[in-house]
């Protein structure tokens, strides 16, 4: 994958194959002590224990079309790359936590790139789900929570129509942009250049 | 700053308009194959032309979702437009300006863009 946000936009996938309601992605980043974590929680079916500890093996998979299953392996991989960790949590019934640490200063780091768009994407076309996107750099950080737009839209106004759609995107760039603006003071500007 | 009330404001417009919905027995099913192998080979950039296309011209009976690997994956990024009443037409090796074209000329004036397609690239 070119970015991670691409990553991310395969994992939820597996949720929403997993039937879940409700499907949060949380991305913070620290400047400052290098890190960055990628969080994907879901209330979906969850796996079994043993499901579980085989998921990042990529000759595990549910699927019975093909015996190859790449999202989660190739994830994990690009986190342990950069010296960073990774791990699986989910319970039978409950749901599906996984959560990547990446090194951001190592040279096999993947850029996030365009992770609004992910986020974009995940809520315009599944209708039928709620999303919490929560993204902080540093000190700064935004949330946009689906339920919320729910609960001021009602039912006559789908998330999907045109006009809600173009607020959302524009509501994301807003608060990346004001939740990059501090930071980039402190750090060093190469970091500014992975907009697109 | 965008706020909720914006949002308010666009469903009070909603309000006050009769809505038409169609009936989804007679919509266009455009779905973008959107598993590992096509996200790898830039289904993303795709699945926005298609969005933004389909909402610029205003199709409301056409529905764009996301579909998982079809087994197909050297082809990917992959798109198929399912049509009731009429055989599946698979795009295949997409781009976003390919993406364009197919809701221009398949979904508004309903011919196949038969080049883009995997009988004319296998």
């Amino acid at each position: 994958m070119r970015e991670l946000s691409l990553n991310v936009m395969d994992i939820a996938q597996n949720s929403i194959s997993a039937g879940a309601e409700l499907i949060v992605i949380d991305v913070c980043e620290e400047p400052e002590a290098d890190g960055m974590t990628i969080r994907i929680s879901d209330d979906g079916v969850g796996m079994t224990a043993e499901q579980a500890a085989r998921v990042t093996d990529p000759f595990f998979t549910t699927r019975t079309t093909r015996k190859v299953g790449l999202g989660v392996p190739l994830f994990k991989m690009e986190a342990e790359m950069t010296g960073g960790s990774f791990e699986v949590v989910s319970t039978k019934g409950v749901g599906t936590t996984i959560t990547a640490n990446f090194v951001p200063s190592h040279v096999d780091m993947i850029p996030l790139g365009d992770i609004n768009s992910t986020v974009l994407l995940l809520i315009t076309c599944n209708e039928d789900r709620n999303f919490v996107f929560h993204h902080r750099i540093h000190s700064r950080e935004f949330t946009l929570d689906t339920r919320e737009l729910r609960a001021v839209l009602g039912n006559e106004v789908r998330l999907n129509s045109s006009e809600v759609t173009e607020w959302i995107k524009g509501y994301l760039s807003e608060q990346t942009q004001f939740i990059k603006e501090e930071s980039t003071d402190e750090v060093f500007s190469g970091t500014s250049g992975d907009q697109g | 700053m965008k706020s909720l009330a914006e949002l308010q404001a666009i469903r009070d417009r909603a309000r006050g308009q009769v809505i038409l919905r169609e009936n989804n027995d007679n919509a266009i099913r455009v779905l973008v194959g959107m598993a590992t192998c096509g996200i790898a080979a830039g289904a993303r950039p795709v699945l926005n032309a298609m969005v933004e296309e389909v909402a610029k011209r205003g199709l409301s009976n056409v529905t764009v979702t996301q579909t998982g690997c079809i087994g197909i994956c050297q082809f990917e990024p992959v798109v198929e437009i399912v049509t009731p009443g009429q055989e599946k037409v698979t795009y295949v090796k997409m781009t976003p300006e390919k993406a364009v074209r197919v809701v221009n000329d398949h979904l508004v004036n309903g011919n196949v863009v038969t080049e883009y397609t995997i009988g004319a690239n296998s």
